[in-house]
C-alpha cells in the first residue's frame, strides 16, 4: 500500500489548490506512475492529466514527481516511491490549468520565436540535400526533443523570466538548427539570442540536464551558442579594430 | 455547457477547410493548404507532436535510389500489391510509389534528420516483404531511416514547417460529431475546447478526418491511448460506409506484457526470432524471406509457436527478439530508440539478453473509402458516390493501398502523400467554388445530440468498466485467428455494449479540461470501430492477409477478391470491386502469396 498525494484544482469549484490523498494498493509487479494514475482515475475520474503514447516519446505526461519533473509513463513507481509516498504535482512555474494539466502557452511561444524550422536560401536540388554522416551526428542529442517542458519548467531563470528567457528546451532547439549543416541563417538565428535575456538567464545550474527524461543535455547546447556568440563578438571586435571603429 | 445546446446558445466559427487530426496526414495536408490563403484550421485533441505518428520508428518505404541506385518504384509497387493479398487498389498504390520519392525528398528539404550513408544519401534499411526485380531479386532495402525515430522526426518536421507557414491549430479541441445538411453533404463538425469546455459549429466547406487509428478497441496494442478511431466514429454514426474493417494488423513485435512497439527494423538490421528451444523458427514458415516475410505471416506463426507450446517465459506465452549478436555499437547507433524502450519496459538490455515479444494489435488496414484526393464516398448500386465536403486521409481512411496486410514503412509514406494529395485537391477545388449547402438548425441540434445526452446523464455505466468489457470481446475474439462461432458470440456481446455505450454516467460536468467527458465520447467512437470491424470479419468468409479464419482456411479468390464495404445503418456488408487498372502498366494478377 502506498500515499498518494495528488494536486487539485478546478477553477470551477475550488477557491485554492489542495493536496488529496489516495490509498493505492501497489499490484505485484512495479508499475509506471502513469498506470497508477489511470487506476486512480478509474475510481475518481475527475482526476485531470495530459497522456497519449505511454511510452515517453510524445511528451505529454510530464509532471512532478515526487519534487522532480519527469514523464509519468517511464517513471517506475519503485524508482520514485520513498518511503511509500508519491506526491504528484503539476510541472512548475507555469499556470495549472487543472490538476496536473499546465497552460503551456509561454512555453510553446518561446519554441515558436525560435524559428524551429530548417532555412535554407538555396533552391532544394531534385533529391535530397547531401549531409555526411559526421554532420548528421550532430543533430544527435538534439532533435529527439519531445517538448515535454520538464527541462524548462524547471529552471528557476524560465521561472522568472519565461517571456523573455528563451528557456533550455527552445534553445536545445534553436542549435540543432545552428547545427544543422543544411540551415544556412546561422548568423540570422544568433542575431536573435544575442539580447542580454534570451540565452544569458542560463547560469549553468544544470536542472535541465538532471530531469531529461530523454538523456538529452541542453546546457551543453547553451554552452555551444554562447560561445559562438562569443566568437561573433570578438570577430566583430576585431573588425571596428582594424578599420578604427569607424563603421561598425 | 451548461444546459441543452443549441445552435443559438452555441457559436459558429466558419472555415474554407478543417482537417480534424494533428497528426502525420493531417498535418501535411493543413501545410498544402496552409500556403494557399485559404481559410484553414486544424482541429487536434492533443498538441499536435503528442500524435501516434511519433511513435512510428523504423522508417517510410520509397523507391529514392539511395540503398540501390537501380531500385525502381514499379518493385515497391509490387511488393505492396503483393503484401495487401491483392486487395489494394493498383491504382491508388502505383500513384503511392510513383509520388513516394517526391514527397520524401520535401520532408528533407524541410528538415527532416534523416539518417545517412557514407555517401550523404538518405540511409536505407531493409524491411519485411521488401523485394527487388518483382520479387525475383531478393532482399531490398527501401526503408528510409531517421535511427529508429523516424515517426517522431517526420511529425515534429511537419509540425514546424506548419508553424513556418503560419498555419492555424485548435489545440486540444475535440471533434465530437459531423454536422450533415438535407443533402447529406458536410458542412463541418461539432466541437469543444477541452481546455474551456467552449462547444462550437466548426462551419467548413471540406472537413478533413486524419483521426489516425482506432488500436484501443483491443485490450493489448502499440498504439497511443488517444488511437480511438474518432473520425470513423463520427462517419459511422453519420452513416458512411467503412471499408475493409475486419483488417486488423497485428504487429509481431510488441513488448510481452507493456504492448510497445519494436520496429520491425530491428529484423531489418539482422535480428531474428526464437522459440523457447532457441530455434530461428521463421526459417519453417517463410524459407526465404524468413524474419523479413510479411507481418501477416511472422504474427501467425508466432501464435502458432506459442499454441504449440514453443512459447518462452513461465506461462510459455511469447517468443524472444535476438539482437545481441549485432553488437553494441549497432545497436547504438541503427537503434537506440529500441535500446530505451526495451530497458524501460521489458527490464532488458538487448545488448545482452533478447526482448520477450507478442504479436500486438497495430493498424488499421481499414477505415473511410476515398479516392486518391482523399474524397470520401459512398457505393450505392455498385457505383461510387463521392460525400460532398468529406474528406479523409492517413489511417483512418482507406485509399486503400494496404488492402488486407500493410507492409512496414507504408503508413507513413501514406501519410505524406495522401496528405499532400488531398490538400492539393482541396485547393482546387475550393478555389474553382466547390462547397457544400448550409445546415440548418436542426441539423446542428442532431449533431449536438450526443454530448447533450452525455451531458445530461445522472446515472448509468462507467467509461473504464465498459471500456475493459469492450477492449476484452475484441481481444478474445476477433485477434490473430479467428473463427464463426466465436466471432457470433463477439458480435453479441457488442450488441450490449452498445446499450451500455449508450447510457454512459458522466460523473464529471465540469468545463475545465474535463478528461471524463473526453474518455466517454472516446469510448463510443471506440464501439462504432469494434462493431464495424466484428461485423465485418464475421462476415468475410475467408483467410486473407490479417484476416486468418480456423474455419475458413483458404483464400478465395472466386468469392472474395474484393473490398468489404461496412453499411453502420444495415449493420450489413456489401462487397466493393477492387482497382485492377494501374495507369502506366498492366495489373499485377493475383498469385499464391508466399515469401
Amino acid at each position: 500500500m502506498i500515499e498518494v498525494n495528488i494536486y487539485r484544482y478546478n477553477p470551477e469549484t475550488d477557491k485554492f489548490p489542495y493536496m488529496q490523498k489516495f490509498n493505492f494498493e501497489m499490484p505485484d509487479r512495479d508499475i509506471m506512475v502513469l498506470e497508477l494514475l489511470n487506476s486512480l482515475k478509474e475510481s475518481d475520474p475527475t482526476i485531470s492529466y495530459r497522456r497519449s503514447c505511454r511510452e515517453g516519446v510524445c511528451g505529454s505526461d510530464g509532471m512532478s514527481i515526487n519534487g522532480k519533473n519527469g514523464l509519468a509513463c517511464i517513471t517506475p513507481v519503485s524508482e520514485v516511491a520513498k518511503g511509500n509516498r508519491l506526491e504528484l504535482r503539476p510541472l512548475p512555474g507555469l499556470p495549472v490549468v487543472r490538476d496536473l494539466v499546465v497552460d503551456m502557452t509561454e512555453f510553446y511561444a518561446q519554441y515558436e520565436k525560435i524559428k524551429p524550422f530548417l532555412q535554407n536560401d538555396t533552391p532544394p536540388p531534385n533529391q535530397e540535400r547531401l549531409q555526411s554522416p559526421s554532420d548528421r551526428d550532430k543533430l544527435d542529442g538534439l532533435y529527439e526533443c519531445i517538448l515535454c517542458a520538464c527541462c524548462s519548467t524547471s529552471c528557476p531563470s524560465f521561472w522568472w523570466n519565461p517571456d523573455k528567457f528563451v528557456g533550455p528546451a527552445a534553445l536545445l532547439q534553436a542549435y540543432r538548427f545552428i547545427a544543422d549543416t543544411r540551415d544556412t541563417r546561422t548568423e540570422e538565428r544568433l542575431e536573435s539570442l544575442s539580447d542580454p535575456f534570451s540565452v544569458y538567464r542560463c547560469h549553468g545550474i544544470m536542472n535541465c540536464v538532471s530531469v531529461c527524461p530523454k538523456g538529452l543535455n541542453p546546457n551543453k547546447a547553451i554552452g555551444e551558442i554562447k560561445s559562438m556568440l562569443l566568437t561573433n563578438k570578438r570577430h566583430e571586435a576585431e573588425i571596428i579594430a582594424s578599420d578604427g571603429g569607424g563603421s561598425i | 455547457m451548461v444546459g441543452h445546446l443549441n445552435k443559438d446558445n452555441i457559436q459558429t466559427l466558419e472555415f474554407d477547410a478543417l482537417i480534424v487530426g494533428g497528426g502525420g496526414s493531417g498535418m501535411r495536408t493543413s501545410l498544402e493548404l496552409a500556403k494557399s490563403g485559404l481559410k484553414t484550421a486544424v482541429v487536434s485533441k492533443v498538441f499536435p507532436t503528442r500524435s501516434h505518428t511519433v511513435s512510428a520508428q523504423g522508417g517510410i518505404t520509397c523507391a529514392i535510389q539511395s540503398a540501390d541506385p537501380n531500385d525502381d518504384w514499379r518493385w515497391h509497387m509490387f511488393d505492396t500489391v503483393k503484401g495487401s493479398d491483392y486487395i489494394g487498389d493498383q491504382d491508388a498504390i502505383e500513384y503511392m510509389c510513383s509520388e513516394g520519392p517526391k514527397a520524401v525528398f520535401e520532408l528533407e528539404h524541410m528538415g527532416l534528420p534523416f539518417s545517412r550513408f557514407e555517401n550523404g544519401r538518405i540511409y536505407q534499411r531493409p524491411f519485411g516483404g521488401q523485394s527487388k526485380d518483382f520479387g525475383n531479386g531478393g532482399q531490398a532495402s527501401r526503408t528510409c531511416a531517421a535511427a529508429d525515430r523516424t515517426g517522431h522526426a517526420l511529425l515534429h518536421t511537419l509540425y514546424q514547417n506548419n508553424v513556418k507557414e503560419g498555419a492555424n491549430f485548435l489545440n486540444e479541441w475535440f471533434a465530437v460529431d459531423l454536422v450533415k445538411n438535407k443533402f447529406n453533404e458536410v458542412t463541418g463538425v461539432i466541437a469543444f475546447s477541452i481546455e474551456s469546455g467552449e462547444v462550437a459549429y466548426l462551419k467548413s466547406r471540406a472537413t478533413v478526418l486524419a483521426t489516425g487509428g482506432a488500436g484501443r478497441i483491443y485490450a493489448s496494442t502499440t498504439n497511443a491511448l488517444i488511437n480511438t478511431g474518432d473520425g470513423l466514429g463520427m462517419s459511422l454514426r453519420a452513416g458512411f460506409p467503412a471499408q475493409d474493417m475486419e483488417m486488423w494488423q497485428f504487429h509481431p513485435t510488441g513488448i510481452h506484457g507493456a504492448g510497445s512497439l519494436v520496429t520491425e527494423g530491428c529484423r531489418g538490421e539482422g535480428g531474428y526470432l526464437i522459440n523457447a528451444d532457441g530455434e530461428r523458427f521463421m526459417e519453417r514458415y517463410a524459407p526465404n524471406a524468413k524474419d523479413l516475410a510479411g507481418r501477416d505471416v511472422v504474427a501467425r506463426s508466432m501464435v502458432l509457436e506459442i499454441l504449440e507450446g514453443r512459447g518462452c517465459g513461465p506461462n510459455k506465452d511469447h517468443v524472444l527478439l535476438k539482437l545481441d549478436h549485432l553488437g553494441e555499437e549497432v545497436l547504438n547507433a541503427k537503434l537506440p530508440g529500441i535500446c530505451e524502450l526495451s530497458k524501460t519496459f521489458a527490464g532488458v538490455d538487448p545488448v545482452y539478453k533478447p526482448i520477450p515479444v507478442v504479436p500486438t494489435c497495430h493498424y488499421m488496414m481499414g477505415g473511410t473509402p476515398t479516392n486518391i484526393h482523399g474524397q470520401a464516398f459512398t457505393s450505392v448500386n455498385e457505383i461510387d458516390n463521392e460525400v460532398p465536403g468529406l474528406f479523409s486521409v492517413g489511417e483512418a481512411a482507406c485509399v486503400s493501398v494496404h488492402g488486407a496486410n500493410r507492409l512496414g514503412g507504408n503508413s507513413l509514406l501514406d501519410l505524406v502523400v495522401f496528405g499532400r494529395a488531398a490538400g492539393l485537391h482541396i485547393n482546387e477545388d475550393l478555389k474553382s467554388g466547390g462547397g457544400v449547402e448550409e445546415a440548418n438548425s436542426d441539423d446542428i441540434e442532431s449533431a449536438l445530440h450526443r454530448l447533450n445526452k452525455l451531458n445530461e446523464s445522472n446515472s448509468g455505466f462507467e467509461v473504464a468498466e465498459v471500456k475493459r468489457e469492450l477492449q476484452e470481446v475484441m481481444q478474445n475474439y476477433f485477434g490473430v485467428f479467428r473463427r464463426g462461432e466465436f466471432m457470433e458470440k463477439g458480435v453479441q456481446a457488442l450488441e450490449e455494449i452498445r446499450d451500455k455505450c449508450e447510457n454512459l454516467h458522466l460523473h464529471d460536468k465540469s468545463d475545465s479540461f474535463n478528461t471524463n467527458r473526453v474518455e466517454a465520447l472516446e469510448l463510443q467512437n471506440l464501439l462504432e470501430v469494434a462493431e464495424a470491424t466484428a461485423i465485418s470479419s464475421l462476415k468475410r468468409n475467408e483467410s486473407r492477409g490479417a484476416h486468418a479464419r480456423d474455419d475458413f482456411p483458404e483464400r478465395d479468390d472466386e468469392n472474395w477478391l474484393c473490398h468489404s464495404l461496412y453499411d453502420p445503418i444495415k449493420k450489413d456488408l456489401k462487397k466493393r470491386q477492387v482497382n485492377f487498372e494501374p495507369k502506366t502498366m498492366e495489373a499485377f494478377p493475383p498469385k499464391v502469396r508466399a515469401y
